[in-house]
């Protein structure tokens, strides 16, 4: 732990991206003190004002505060970020440890399985079955999730592959503990890093998935701020309000840089291989 | 492929090649069927019906028109009955008719033979996609092995930056503001569609030109997430193979650097990019419905957009197939390019 808190911190790239991600929690959680406008006030006198003293970052074609509905959209792409990327890391955990521990025909139905997942444009996928089941907050994160399990599968099979004939964990069988113990406080604990590193980065992607469908129009639903939505905006008045389409599209940025930074930063920290130096 | 007059050992590595190849070809029909089973019972079976678009445009029409309409489109009958219904058009390459606008044969939706083919729904989207990779390929690698082989030089942390930030960049936002800058600022190209509206009063040289002007800023959107992403594969997948002990032997050999890169890393530093531009084919066509419905361009994700509007389950059904079998055609190209570039199973 402390060989890895001296390798992570001395990447000042991935610190300052853990930084950010800590920043971008504390907006989400006081978004309600710190926006100086209530981020759905619709004010007619005011529209499509560029930036300025009373609007920092101006306001959209309804004359609603930019500023207040971005900070408003952080807790959109935070929540679904992270509630997707959990149930993809779950659903990927479960299904890799099943295939990787228990191997044979198992195993190969769901490796089929995955490379079908793979083959399917899940985009389109995604797209088709939000617009049936209706655009709600919950359904794109159940969505996003059910369809980006497959690199965590993946991952936490192989690492059962190699973990399962590992002398501790025959003697853990040859003392009699059952499967399901030894998949739980033997192996899976063994193969949490990775796996936790792929939870952070599924975070960031998943925050750029909500965010396209959001600016498609079947994401997260106007009034309600999203990123995405606001950039919506953006393009129908692209010729006249540029802060419309510069301001979420930077706080997208912003968020998924750090994000992928912080993931990174923690998979070099952790990988054994590059402790050489 | 097998000449005679050849050794016998290089005739059966190009046989090996050949049974690899028809295995592979083979191992796609349960995976197509695999991928086509799954999407037809999530799209059938997720909430609300086709019928419910007309029941809410039209208020009016009686319960009994709709179980009408139902048992028309096949809707009523269980659903592993409406599944073989469709496998059994599909192997004839009919995708049923659209359910929405003019009900038209879902073919001739994505691929018109009465239009030119450049304006083919199928066509446009696979250009678009195709010019895409060959950008991502050419320009990803040569950046990839120029910051491998000058690691932590200027060049690779600026590289490395860009990379990062190219991640991170939504593909839709860079649309808009390349649209911003170079349409409506300095107005420079088009910013909607594949060609002007004076299109068909134009030469041919001006024709080619006006389309290439409109094609410039999609395929760029279109490539970008792409580029960054491969480009950092290369470069740690050439500093994998630098480090292996055949690239030291050569250098010990006193080969020059160019040829130690060049000859030796090079085709194996390639293996695993050329698998990756395979497996980066559903992303792209994905990726489409988003840039089409920017740029207005009216490929094959705009109109899986507006079957998605209208629940027209044969037209989305059609297109998720076709996207699967491009994906499958892409991995198995990116296979044979595969078998193609490595050294070990080369054939002279």
């Amino acid at each position: 732990m402390k060989i890895f808190w001296k390798r992570f911190k001395r990447n000042k790239l991935a610190v300052a991206g853990g930084v950010i991600v800590v920043v971008l929690f504390v907006i989400a959680v006081l978004a309600p003190f710190i926006s100086p406008f209530n981020p759905n006030d619709i004010d007619r006198k005011h529209i499509l004002e560029p930036p300025g003293a009373r609007h920092p970052l101006g306001t959209d074609d309804l004359g609603r505060d930019v500023l207040s509905r971005m900070l408003y959209g952080s807790r959109i792409s935070l929540a679904v970020g992270f509630i997707a990327a959990g149930i993809a890391t779950i659903t990927g955990m479960l299904l890799g440890a099943v295939s990787g521990y228990y191997g044979g025909w198992t195993d190969r139905a769901m490796m089929r399985f995955i490379d079908i997942m793979l083959s399917i444009p899940t985009f389109f996928l995604v797209l088709a079955v939000i617009a049936f089941v209706g655009p709600s907050i919950w359904n794109i994160m159940i969505v996003i999730g059910f369809t980006s399990w497959m690199g965590v599968a993946r991952l936490v099979r192989a690492e059962f592959l190699s973990l399962k004939e590992r002398e501790f964990v025959l003697a853990a069988k040859a003392l009699g503990a059952s499967d399901m113990r030894i998949i739980l406080r033997h192996i899976m604990v063994n193969s949490m890093a990775p796996v936790f590193v792929s939870a952070i980065l599924g975070v960031a992607s998943a925050i750029l998935v909500e965010s396209a469908l959001s600016f498609l129009g079947i994401g997260v639903q106007p009034p309600t701020p999203s990123w995405g939505n606001m950039l919506t905006s953006g393009k129908d008045n692209i010729e006249i309000a540029w802060w419309l389409s510069l301001f979420p599209g930077i706080a997208i940025l912003i968020t998924v840089l750090s994000y992928n930074l912080f993931g990174e930063g923690l998979r070099d920290a952790l990988d054994p291989r590059l402790w050489r130096d | 492929m097998v000449c005679a007059g050849k050794t016998p050992e290089i005739q059966n590595r190009a046989l090996k090649m050949l049974t690899y190849l028809i295995k592979r070809l083979l191992e796609m029909i349960p995976t197509l069927f695999g991928i086509t089973l799954l999407s037809f019972f999530i799209i059938h079976l997720a909430p609300g019906k086709p019928t419910d678009i007309l029941t809410e445009l039209n208020p009016k029409i009686t319960p009994e028109a709709r179980l009408k309409l139902e048992k028309y489109y096949g809707l009523d009958k269980p659903i592993i009955v409406q599944y073989g219904m469709w496998l059994k058009r599909i192997v004839k390459l009919d995708f049923g008719e659209s359910f929405s606008g003019d009900r038209r044969p879902v073919m001739e939706r994505i691929w018109d033979t009465k239009k030119p083919l450049l304006e083919r729904r199928l066509f446009i989207t696979f250009l678009i996609n195709v010019l895409s990779m060959l950008i991502i390929f050419i320009i990803a690698v040569p950046v990839g092995i120029f910051s491998a082989t000058h690691q932590y030089s200027l060049y690779d942390k600026i590289t490395t930056t860009s990379v990062f930030i190219g991640f991170a960049i939504p593909s839709f936002w860079l649309a808009l503001l390349l649209m911003m800058l170079f349409g409506v600022h300095l107005g420079w190209l088009p910013i909607s569609g594949l060609k002007s509206m004076n299109y068909d009063s134009l030469t041919l040289m001006e024709k080619i030109w006006d389309r290439t002007l409109h094609l410039l800023l999609p395929v760029f959107v279109s490539s970008f997430g792409g580029l960054a992403g491969l480009s950092r594969y290369m470069r740690g997948s050439m500093l994998e193979v630098l480090r292996q002990d055949y690239v030291t032997t050569a250098r010990a050999k006193g080969l020059s650097e160019k040829r130690v890169i060049y000859g030796h890393a090079l085709r194996n530093a390639l293996l695993p990019i050329i698998t990756l531009l395979g497996l980066s084919v559903p992303g792209l066509i994905g990726g489409s419905v988003i840039f089409e419905n920017i740029f207005g361009i009216p490929g094959m994700g705009q109109l899986f957009f507006m079957g998605v509007m209208t629940r027209d389950y044969p037209l989305i059904m059609g297109i998720l197939t076709i996207g699967a079998i491009l994906t499958l055609i892409g991995n198995l190209l990116a296979d044979i390019g595969y078998m193609l570039a490595d050294p070990r199973i080369r054939v002279k």
